[in-house]
């Protein structure tokens, strides 16, 4: 195993992947005992000797920079905490909201449950993310609808130069944000809100399929 | 167990009473993906036992005192459904599956890159849907299907079968009636690619020569259902293509 024939072939954790030779672990790649052995399920990768697997599944982590869908879940007189879709909560402080905010007037401007459009601050060595609402565009979201999709899948969302997203925006005639942890934010009309879910739904049962631009578009045409 | 010796449970030419030979295992079927809200799930058809597993995670912990500031907690809940056996079972936790879920926690924490996501749980629900003789080891299998369809990093799968003893023979993957009426069992949880040990309990009297014997066939046995397990997980993702 491990020759460059086994690449893009679905791999489970725990398989062997020979004898680590020139090659290098990368994601989802462990060295032990001299072999290199998967610990993801997922499609194998080669790029410049390093071996990596493409995850079918994935979590969201967050990464500074990012735009992303949370939704509030708790808060205290000068912060929320938003929860970003990750392992971890995030913290949105006051100071870093859209508009002013008064101490201790945190639950009149967002309560528990509230989606909010925001970007990820700063993440430090434990995990903790800090998101902020100053930005361009970043709100809370008060109309419209929260779809999921698999942040792995969030590529085939956009597609190649971004015309998966525009074809949908366009078929559906909604507006739509794509969050980095897989929320999608989508409004529309009633039929044209349906029609993008129908086509995220798409996405996520054959996002990994070679033909999913047809099945996509058959959806969006019917 | 042990105590009822002199139920016959062999047939004549060595087979057993639903016509397996000794060491063979019964009809595995695993499917992955069947709850579509979870990060990952399988159901597991084994005989007539059926078993569903769902993993939610990693996330937040909560309660926050159950988080670790270097690791992640693995959160097994081992639940039988009220109508999984002929007598209802009252709903909720009970001795028994507080146990299960401990030792299938313990055997999962060994193959989980736990480190990769500190302070945080992976929850792990097993369903017993359908009991007959052997949902530890059911359970166990499920989970460990249901966490790699999950995407959570593991070191290896984890296999789960048992052996046992009945009328004097060791025999592979008991029955029910071989379970109550049997001399001994010996569930394990087995890493298919390593040989490696992660969970073993003994229920009633083994020999050396019987234990070596019952070990040998959970080994074999474990090779088999790692190839049914890859089989199930080939046919969600699309194998090669």
């Amino acid at each position: 195993m491990g020759d460059s024939g086994d690449v893009g072939r679905l791999v489970i954790p725990g398989d062997s992947l020979g004898e680590i030779g020139e090659r290098r672990a990368g994601h989802g790649v462990l060295r032990r005992n001299g072999e290199l052995i998967v610990t993801r399920l997922g499609h194998l990768q080669e790029k410049a000797g390093e071996l990596s697997v493409h995850p079918v599944h994935t979590t969201y982590t967050p990464r500074p920079g990012d735009l992303i869908v949370g939704y509030v879940e708790g808060m205290r007189s000068n912060i929320w905490f938003i929860d970003i879709g990750g392992p971890f909560n995030a913290i949105l402080p006051m100071s870093l909201a859209a508009g002013k905010v008064d101490f201790g007037a945190t639950r009149e401007y967002m309560n528990v449950g509230s989606a909010v459009l925001c970007r990820v601050q700063e993440v430090d060595e434990n995990h903790g993310a800090v998101v902020t609402m100053k930005g361009m565009g970043l709100r809370k979201l008060n109309s419209g609808f929260v779809d999921r999709v698999p942040p792995h899948l969030l590529s085939r969302v956009v597609g190649v130069e971004g015309r998966m997203l525009k074809s949908i925006k366009e078929a559906s005639d909604c507006r739509m944000v794509v969050g980095q942890n897989g929320r999608i934010w989508i409004e529309g009309d009633a039929s044209g809100t349906r029609l993008a879910r129908a086509a995220l739904s798409v996405i996520r049962e054959s996002g990994h399929r070679p033909d999913l631009e047809s099945r996509v578009s058959g959806i969006l045409e019917a | 167990m042990g105590g009822y010796g002199d139920v016959q449970m062999l047939n004549e030419d060595g087979t057993r009473m639903d016509g397996r030979r000794p060491d063979e295992l019964r009809k595995i079927e695993i499917e992955v993906g069947v709850v579509p809200v979870a990060d990952g799930s399988a159901r597991v058809k084994w005989g007539s036992n059926i078993a569903i597993a769902a993993v939610y995670g990693p996330m937040e912990a909560h309660p926050r005192k159950i988080s670790r500031q270097d690791r992640c907690v693995l959160d097994v809940r081992y639940n039988m459904a009220p109508f999984s056996v002929t007598d209802r079972i009252r709903p909720g936790f009970n001795r028994r599956s507080r146990e299960i879920s401990k030792v299938t926690a313990n055997a999962l924490e060994s193959v989980v890159q736990l480190e990769l996501y500190p302070r945080s749980k992976i929850r792990v629900e097993i369903e017993i849907m359908c009991a007959e003789a052997g949902t530890r080891c059911v359970g166990l299998t499920a989970a460990s299907v249901a966490l790699a369809d999950a995407g959570i990093p593991m070191t290896d799968m984890v296999v789960s079968v048992a052996s046992g003893k009945v009328n004097g023979v060791v025999i592979l993957d008991l029955n029910k009636e071989e379970d109550n009426y049997g001399d001994a069992d010996l569930p394990m949880g087995i890493l298919p690619n390593t040989g490696e040990l992660v969970f073993l309990q003994m229920d009633g009297d083994l020999s050396p020569e019987d234990f070596q014997k019952a070990w040998d066939y959970n080994m074999g046995a474990a090779s088999e259902i790692h190839e049914i397990m890859v089989a199930a997980l080939a046919a969600r993702y699309g194998g090669d293509d």
